[in-house]
């Protein structure tokens, strides 16, 4: 018989019980032959009971409250994560597109790709300008960051309206996701709680351009319109009409930077 | 979530008894593993195939070297020889309670890196491998620390039954 030599590392296999059937039986009858050696293992098997006895009684006590796993669970839901906020985001927008298709016969001339335009708009504002923690990802102090934010993820530079000469401030910026992909969201404040969201996202080729219409629902009202394969969109929760001044003004200034 | 439930729910009563063992302070050891429960919940589906027992017990020993560290940067460290005698009073079952209470103190005078081997390995069921993996170390060197936690707890058990108090002099058997 040819045996390889017992090593230090098969005496613990040995303990441990981490050995193959054959290699296990050779370590016995190396054992059986070596007293001094079978002493010493036996006292670490020994040792080895002794600390899983001694240990055994924590892992039987009821677990403390803080311990309990569905709690924790539980824990992390109500404090959602921000992908999980994104997702709710998202569905927000979902539900308002659906919300929007039931009340198109309320939809002013806004057509095709500038309907959808308009509606997404609606959502995103009506997702966050009420928002009094964060309404923006962005802030309008951080603005050349913001736009170079959008421009690479809308894949075209992109201009942030200045509308202080219609009495609204820029708070800031984010970017919002809709069913044509990534659109860049601008929202600004008169100072008396009044919001007013620019909405902007490059258009498929038939809504490469479109005259400014308005549009509006019950809560959401604003102008849409197409311009060099960019959509543009101004909504607030004003009367449309009152916010015309406005968006001539956001198309003058975006059709100037062009 | 079910399914995170069902495979971790009944590893907890052994990551306590581990972190209990490890850290020799109650309070400590069940904040590790609330925070390496909260972390295998948010992590969940990060984790790769293979035993879901091990890679608990990887999380768990990773917070606990950090907890060391910021005990030691902090210089609050409390040697372990000085840790209350009682920390394990309540768990031990009252017939062996001084024999289990000697062994567990003797076991606390292990260097920290030799007591989570033996852990792992002689109590918890953690593979050679297993272990390596949640300690960060080759095979081999859970093997030497494996075999030197052995023999110097083997020293201190036979060193107080020959001479009480005395725990340098006996040398193991070779």
């Amino acid at each position: 018989m040819n045996h390889r030599p017992i090593t230090e590392d098969d005496l613990h296999g040995y303990v441990d019980s981490a050995l193959e059937p054959e290699r296990r039986a050779e370590v016995a009858s190396y054992l059986a032959d070596h007293p001094d050696v079978a002493k010493r293992i036996a006292a670490f098997a020994d040792q080895r009971e002794l600390l899983r006895a001694a240990l055994a009684p924590i892992a039987d006590e009821p677990l403390p409250a803080e311990l309990n796993l569905s709690r924790i669970i539980e824990g992390r839901r109500r404090r959602p994560s921000p992908v999980w906020r994104a997702v709710a985001a998202m569905l927000l927008l979902s539900i308002g597109g659906v919300g929007g298709w039931a009340m198109r016969g309320s939809l002013q001339p806004a057509q095709g790709g500038l309907a959808a335009l308009a509606q997404e708009a609606a959502s995103s504002y009506s997702v966050y300008a009420p928002d009094r923690v964060r309404p923006v990802e962005m802030r309008a102090s951080d603005g050349a960051e913001l736009v170079q934010w959008v421009s690479s993820r809308l894949g075209r530079p992109i201009k942030v309206p200045d509308l202080a000469s219609s009495g609204y401030r820029l708070m800031g910026g984010r970017l919002v996701a809709t069913a044509h992909g990534p659109a860049a969201m601008f929202m600004y404040d008169d100072d008396h709680g009044s919001r007013v969201v620019v909405l902007t996202r490059p258009m498929s080729s038939s809504d490469h351009d479109a005259p400014m219409t308005a549009h509006s629902n019950d809560d959401v009202a604003g102008f849409a319109w197409a311009d060099d394969g960019m959509g543009y969109t101004l909504v607030g929760r004003s009367a449309a009409e009152s916010l015309r001044p406005v968006a001539n003004e956001v198309r003058r200034q975006v059709r100037g930077a062009i | 979530m079910q399914d995170m439930l069902v495979q971790v729910e009944p590893l907890i009563p052994a990551l306590r008894r581990y972190a209990c063992a490890l850290m020799r302070n109650r309070a400590t050891a069940d904040d590790l593993v609330q925070d390496c429960l909260e972390r295998a919940v948010s992590r969940w589906h990060q984790r790769r195939d293979g035993s879901v027992r091990a890679w608990l017990f990887t999380i768990l020993h990773n917070l606990a070297v950090n907890q060391f560290r910021q005990a030691a940067s902090r210089g609050r460290h409390v040697p372990i020889e000085e840790a209350g005698e009682n920390e394990f009073d309540g768990a031990a079952a009252q017939e062996h309670r001084l024999v289990y209470q000697d062994v567990l103190n003797k076991l606390a005078k292990l260097p920290e890196e030799q007591r989570a081997v033996l852990l792992l390995v002689a109590v918890e069921d953690l593979s050679y491998a297993e272990a390596a993996n949640a300690l960060s170390v080759p095979v081999g060197t859970v093997m030497s620390r494996l075999s030197r936690a052995r023999e110097r707890l083997q020293q201190e058990i036979e060193g107080a039954a020959g001479a009480p108090g005395n725990v340098v002099a006996m040398r193991s058997l070779k």
